[in-house]
């Protein structure tokens, strides 16, 4: 398992239309993402859970990677978040 | 006759018949089933049936507002897709052997709930999303597609609260406007309705909704926030004015936008707006005026609690020339003083202030405070078609003074290799007789005048602007304004300088006439004017 931790930077927070858009990145690989904040975590997959976590601008975040191609994943999800979070 | 009150979210004026807005998902019911199998295939057929649906939405609101009002439908698609969403309702079907309709409801409540219980208002607001997909499937389930009954009349359709995908869906031909009894100004609701230019009243409260009837006479007015049930004669009378006034006027702006200038014979003349605030460049683009011929920049001065930075100004400058790329942009120094305070310049009570230490006389006497607008605005030049103008000038050696600054300001920033323009214009405001009178020595020292009306009027009939009882006494067409406007259209011109006219006078479409015969070179007027003046030079001809 791979894990790393991020500062969501957009203002509004992990909010609908980016959350949907990592849902559809994270379907593109074997592994499973879970997005982890504070003591709940959610399947990146699920837009309405990971939306209920209720990320704020300046949260970190904690992304747990676990599969066959883990590696690529985590440095996928990681550009990801780069760019739209 | 009874009048609610909301917020208007577009100005214009609907008069029309009422029509209450009907969702099709109305009342679901509970219902027992044995064939979980199909009931799950019904699911299933629904919700592809509601994607397409937000598909085919997604690309109307993409063509009619634009991607980022647009982006909500693709989330919407999204959500109808989500992993626990579905479960919860095969869940429900499977454990309860219910119906899927009930199955969906139970599933939206439970995570509008959710939503509405974060902390956070933007996620608060995605409670309303969960209900706007669900009852889509719902509408789907029972076979209709959501949508507004037919009818060939045009109508203003009022709700509760219109979800974004309804007021998309809503046959614009057929909505004369909205109004809802809940949601806020920024909803997607309102935002969408500004984009398609519909008149919009969100807020009413919710005893608009008990009181209205399909069919009832009403008016919505927009500008105000105000929506009439039930008009009397008389307000149908003044609104149906305000109506035809704003049709007029939307009209005219439609026509002649993108129009020259020009009279009949021939005779062109250049239309500038007065702004005095960034916040105003909007309406200039808006009114299709040619440049800005006054820009006040006491707002810098105003706004702040401590005399604003060269990097303050110099942004600001920058913005507004940036704004408005190849148009002119004529920025006056800073004109306060008389009936404009600024606490923190603590300037001594005078007993005659609109005779007083006020506007270039400042300027003189506090050079640093000059210098520093100066040094933002030719700092600004190099942005785009900027013009200097200096108010309340009675002198030649006041003009010979400021001239002597702008020189050693420019002097200062070559030294420092800091870029200016070569070509900013600078002018003087005439707005003293003595100005006037002597403009013939003063054209040669500048490349322009603009002709202050509202102080020269003041100045030289003596009467104080801001006594109302003074009113009768005062001719704004005063033949001895008249006079010294032409004597200094002459004086400039014999010395190869141009005219203008910034005061109020100048949007006087009774005058436009005297002023194109007078070879005034441009008026600058309040952005709302621009079109009715250049419409009044349009139809004028200096031949006859």
């Amino acid at each position: 398992m791979k894990t790393f931790e991020y500062v969501i930077k957009d203002e509004v927070g992990i909010h609908a239309r980016p959350a949907g858009l990592l849902g559809k990145k994270c379907k593109e690989f074997a592994s499973t993402v879970t997005i982890v904040k504070g003591d709940k975590e959610a399947a990146a997959t699920k837009l309405m859970a990971l939306m209920g976590l209720g990320v704020k601008c300046g949260d970190t975040v904690t992304v747990k990677v676990e599969g066959d191609d883990e590696e690529t994943c985590a440095a996928a999800i990681e550009e990801f978040l780069q760019a739209n979070l | 006759m009874i009048i609610y009150n909301g917020k208007g979210v577009y100005g214009a004026v609907a008069i029309g018949r009422i029509s209450v807005y009907k969702r099709q998902a109305a009342a679901v019911t509970r219902i027992e089933i044995t064939d979980k199998g199909s009931e799950l295939k019904r699911v299933e057929d629904a919700k592809a049936k509601a994607i397409e649906q937000l598909q085919a939405i997604y690309d109307k609101a993409l063509k009619d507002v634009g991607e980022d009002n647009a982006a909500i439908f693709e989330v919407h698609i999204m959500m109808l897709d989500d992993e626990d969403y579905n479960d919860s309702i095969r869940n429900i079907i499977e454990t309860e052997s219910v119906n899927a309709e009930y199955a969906v409801s139970v599933t939206a409540g439970n995570f509008a709930e959710m939503f509405a219980a974060m902390d956070d208002s933007y996620f608060q607001a995605r409670a309303a999303d969960i209900k706007d997909i669900s009852n889509r499937l719902i509408a789907c389930l029972s076979d209709g597609g959501a949508g507004q009954d037919t009818s060939d009349e045009k109508a203003i359709i009022c709700a509760d609260d219109l979800a974004p995908s309804e007021t998309v869906s809503l046959d614009k031909e057929k909505v004369l406007a909205f109004v809802t009894a809940f949601g806020s100004s920024n909803s997607h609701t309102a935002i969408l309705a500004r984009n398609m230019n519909i008149p919009a009243i969100i807020g009413v409260g919710e005893e608009f909704l008990k009181n209205i009837n399909d069919g009832d006479l009403a008016i919505v007015d927009g500008f105000t926030g105000e929506v009439f049930v039930d008009p009397d004669p008389e307000t149908l009378a003044k609104l149906t004015a305000k109506q035809e006034e704003d049709i007029a006027k939307k009209k005219l702006l439609q026509e002649l936008k993108g129009k020259e200038n020009v009279t009949v014979d021939g005779k062109k003349i250049k239309i500038y707006a007065n702004i005095g605030s960034v916040d105003n460049i909007g309406s200039v683009i808006a009114n299709d005026a040619g440049g800005v011929g006054l820009f006040r920049s006491e707002f810098l001065y105003l706004e702040n609690d401590d005399y604003p930075t060269e990097e303050q100004q110099f942004e600001a400058y920058k913005k507004v020339l940036e704004s408005l790329p190849g148009k002119q942009v004529i920025i006056r120094t800073l004109d306060i003083g008389a009936d404009k305070q600024v606490g923190y310049f603590n300037l001594d009570k005078e007993e005659n202030p609109a005779m007083g230490i006020r506007a270039i006389r400042i300027c003189l006497t506090r050079q640093d405070i000059f210098k520093t607008q100066l040094r933002a605005l030719y700092r600004a030049s190099v942005y785009g078609n900027l013009g200097i103008m200096f108010p309340m000038i009675t002198s030649v050696s006041e003009v010979k003074k400021i001239m002597e600054i702008c020189d050693s300001v420019r002097a200062d920033l070559k030294v420092s290799d800091i870029p200016f323009s070569e070509n900013v214009e600078h002018g003087i405001m005439i707005e003293t007789p003595a100005a006037a009178v002597i403009s013939d020595l003063l054209a040669p020292m500048v490349d322009f005048f603009s002709v202050g009306t509202n102080d020269l009027t003041q100045y030289t009939l003596a009467c104080d602007r801001q006594n109302p009882k003074i009113e009768p006494f005062v001719d704004i067409r005063h033949e001895a304004i008249l006079r010294l406007i032409k004597m200094s259209a002459d004086n400039a011109h014999a010395h190869g300088a141009w005219i203008g006219i910034c005061g109020e006078l100048a949007a006087d479409t009774s005058l436009t006439e005297t002023f194109l015969r007078m070879g005034i070179d441009e008026l600058s007027v309040s952005p709302s004017f621009v079109l009715k003046v250049r419409d009044q030079v349009r139809k004028t001809d200096l031949s006859k």
